[in-house]
């Protein structure tokens, strides 16, 4: 089954640290150390696809770079009012590479790819929407969901700006308001959350494109249309759904007619849930918590009951301190 | 709790404990020293750009962009900040723990510039939050347990708490707080246990931040073994720190430290040098061994792999060594010297790690804007100026003739 997530290339160390806690604590719980095999319910619930997250398919092959789905991005979310769409036909912007901005939550970016002949390829960029968001596992309170309709929301009232987020995120998405100084908050695109849950249209970019080059559907049947996309034109696609699998899945995905690395995608993220990077580090957090205080009471025992052995601890407090400083001096 | 003075009233309590001694004219007449006019002149930069932070927002005084979430004030002010201030709990468990007595007089300000560093950690902190009022969010409000950062807020509290508590003894002695006094030593030993365990956590745990930037941190430096780094290194950094704080507190408080041995003194300068080899050299094999754990050698061969092996050896073997040779020869002054070159080469990697090699494949490089740097400036020089402000009142490298050294336990 396509949709089921697999084949994640694990993060030596991280993994095989996690693991050991995880086979610890199962086989403590069971008991047995024999029977400590990793049960499958031990997988988080979210590696696999929810039938009801949505997403979008992104067609490099298809997208004339006309920035429309800009403009109509910025429109719903209140940005550029009355901003004239002619204003995006200007090219020039192509010049230089750019991100995703506090006023701006989506981007194209036009690539001249050795494997394209020559002829440009542009590349859309917005949240990716992962599975497993870095950017929630990373927030210190919370402010980041995965809601269950897919798209990864952020709420600005707990933010206390520490920017983790920013630095988490694979795909660099998250934008700060660093120009206010007394309401600064992260932005970043919501896959039009209000528009496909409550008024039951595509987000903003995708109704705009004028050439299909945006499909909005079920995640997990997304993966199964760009298939058959490559199936349908044999030669067209370079065999790789981005966003399949990296980060662990994301419910963006794109299809693209020459490798992702010319096209501007970091192709390093590798198929780990971010999530998972720093779960071996927290799991060992409750064993320190634990342990320590045995090991370092059992430290000072020892010292004092040296102390004693040597006869000095048994006058005033004071007197082995001076008595050594003494010896010293 | 004033009763406890006895019979000292506040007016004398402020001219004996405040001004030294002095009358309000002269105690203002001996602030003027050089160190004080240098002092004055940096915050009257600094003040200035701290007002312009807080009311014009951080676009207006950092360099910080979208891509470069994190600056100076991160990499520098928090994360060697933190890594600095780890003497005080090496040197607490030292003395109350594992029974090395001998290094009790270093035990002060050590726990006050473990407490000082924490303060002004947060301090820098403020300055880099977008919304620093909300500091007690994670505490009080809203939880993110899931993430590394949300561990780094609470035990960073508590350990300001912790320290702040292995300092009282001191201020109730200046305070003449006799029944207070019992009560701060009677919890030393079980706030240096608590204090450890903090101390462990969180200072791996600012290392193991930066796993979730695999790709942006430079594989030399990115490693699943960065929260061991990390600890390690801060382990050997505080070492070091005491060192080079012991060295400029004998040239600032000549007159407090008059009637010390100089030659005891070395001796435990040059004894805690040898500890700080050995963490050193173990931090130095951890190193080479996350190298070969990643499997980077062919790293070793680019620009930025020269300069790792300029952090590892120049910064990190050199230190050890020079640490070794000091203690054979009995030569204080060079591990003094291998003091300023180990705390130098922790701030070394800890800016390597979050801002030098950061997004090192990238064209858009971050560099920190003269505010930046002002502000850092500033809140460094507002440390030493909490610093000797606390040591020519309270009993930090001096004992308090009335109250006997505490010891760890009740007497």
């Amino acid at each position: 089954m396509s949709v089921q997530h697999q084949s994640r290339s694990p993060t030596p160390g991280t993994t095989s640290r996690r693991d050991f806690v995880k086979l610890t604590s199962s086989a403590l719980a069971a008991g047995v150390l024999g029977g400590a095999a990793r049960p499958a319910h031990a997988q988080p619930l979210l590696h696999t696809v929810s039938d009801d997250w949505n997403g979008v398919l992104v067609d490099l092959s298809v997208c004339v770079g006309c920035r429309k789905c800009e403009w109509a991005c910025r429109k719903a979310n209140g940005f550029g009012d009355g901003e004239p769409i002619d204003a995006y036909e200007d090219t020039s912007v192509f010049g230089q590479t750019r991100r995703t901005e506090a006023d701006r939550f989506t981007v194209v970016n036009r690539f001249f790819p050795d494997d394209a002949g020559g002829g440009p390829v542009y590349a859309k960029k917005q949240c990716m929407h992962c599975f497993e968001p870095a950017c929630a596992s990373a927030c210190l309170v919370g402010a980041f969901r995965k809601t269950p309709e897919g798209p990864v929301l952020y709420d600005s009232s707990v933010c206390i700006g520490c920017r983790y987020c920013m630095m988490a995120c694979p795909f660099g998405v998250p934008a700060y308001t660093y120009d206010n100084a007394l309401a600064p908050e992260v932005r970043k695109c919501t896959m039009c959350f209000e528009r496909i849950t409550k008024e039951g249209k595509r987000p903003a970019c995708v109704e705009m494109c004028p050439v299909e080059a945006l499909t909005f559907g079920k995640r997990s049947e997304l993966v199964g249309i760009a298939r058959q996309k490559m199936a349908d034109h044999p030669g067209r696609y370079v065999d790789h759904i981005y966003g399949e699998h990296e980060a662990g899945g994301t419910c963006w995905l794109y299809i693209s007619p020459v490798p992702f690395d010319q096209v501007g995608f970091r192709t390093d993220v590798g198929t780990t849930p971010y999530p998972e990077l720093t779960k071996g580090f927290l799991s060992a957090v409750p064993m320190v918590l634990v342990m320590w205080p045995a090991l370092l009471m059992g430290a000072y025992a020892f010292t004092e009951h040296r102390k004693r052995l040597s006869g000095a601890g048994d006058g005033a407090p004071s007197a082995p301190d001076q008595s050594e400083e003494a010896g010293h001096g | 709790m004033a009763n406890h003075a006895g019979t000292v009233g506040f007016g004398e309590f402020a001219r004996e404990r405040l001004l030294l001694g002095q009358s309000l004219g002269r105690y203002l007449r001996s602030l003027v020293t050089p160190f004080n006019v240098i002092a004055v002149l940096i915050l009257s930069v600094g003040v200035p750009i701290a007002v312009r932070r807080f009311t014009m927002g951080l676009e207006a005084t950092t360099n910080l962009t979208n891509n470069a979430p994190w600056g100076l004030w991160i990499g520098f002010d928090v994360l060697c900040g933190v890594a600095l201030a780890a003497g005080g709990f090496v040197m607490a468990s030292a003395v109350h723990l594992f029974g090395l007595t001998d290094y009790r007089p270093l035990l002060r300000p050590a726990i006050l510039t473990g407490f000082l560093g924490y303060f002004f950690v947060v301090v820098g902190l403020c300055f880099d939050l977008g919304r620093p009022w909300r500091l007690p969010y994670p505490m009080f409000v809203s939880y993110g347990v899931t993430s590394v950062m949300f561990l780094v807020g609470w035990h960073v509290a508590l350990y300001l708490t912790v320290q702040f508590l292995e300092f009282c003894p001191a201020v109730f002695e200046w305070l003449r707080w006799r029944r207070m006094w019992r009560w701060a030593c009677y919890i030393t030993v079980g706030a240096t246990v608590f204090g450890v365990i903090l101390s462990t956590l969180h200072q791996s745990a600012l290392g193991a931040l930066f796993l979730l930037a695999p790709g942006k941190v430079h594989p030399l430096w990115y490693t699943p073994f960065i929260p061991v780094l990390f600890f390690v290194s801060a382990v050997g950094a505080g070492m070091s720190m005491i060192i080079v704080e012991s060295m400029l507190s004998h040239r600032i408080f000549s007159d407090q430290v008059a009637g010390h041995d100089r030659e005891h003194a070395d001796r435990l300068i040059v004894g805690l040098g040898r500890g700080a080899a050995v963490v050193l050299m173990t931090y130095f094999g951890l190193k080479w061994v996350a190298l070969a754990h990643g499997r980077h050698w062919d790293l070793l061969l680019t620009p930025y792999g020269a300069w790792w092996m300029v952090e590892v050896f120049g910064f990190v073997l050199v230190p050890c060594l020079l640490f070794v040779w000091a203690w054979r020869i009995g030569n204080a002054n060079l591990t003094r010297f291998a003091a300023v070159l180990a705390v130098l080469g922790i701030v070394l990697n800890r800016l390597n790690v979050s801002l030098i090699t950061f997004r090192w494949n990238q064209p858009d490089r971050y560099v920190p804007s003269w505010m930046e740097v002002a502000i850092t400036i500033s809140i460094v020089t507002a440390g030493l100026l909490t610093f000797r402000w606390i040591v020519n009142r309270m009993p930090v490298l001096h004992d308090d003739p009335e109250f006997p050294p505490e010891h760890g336990e009740p007497g």
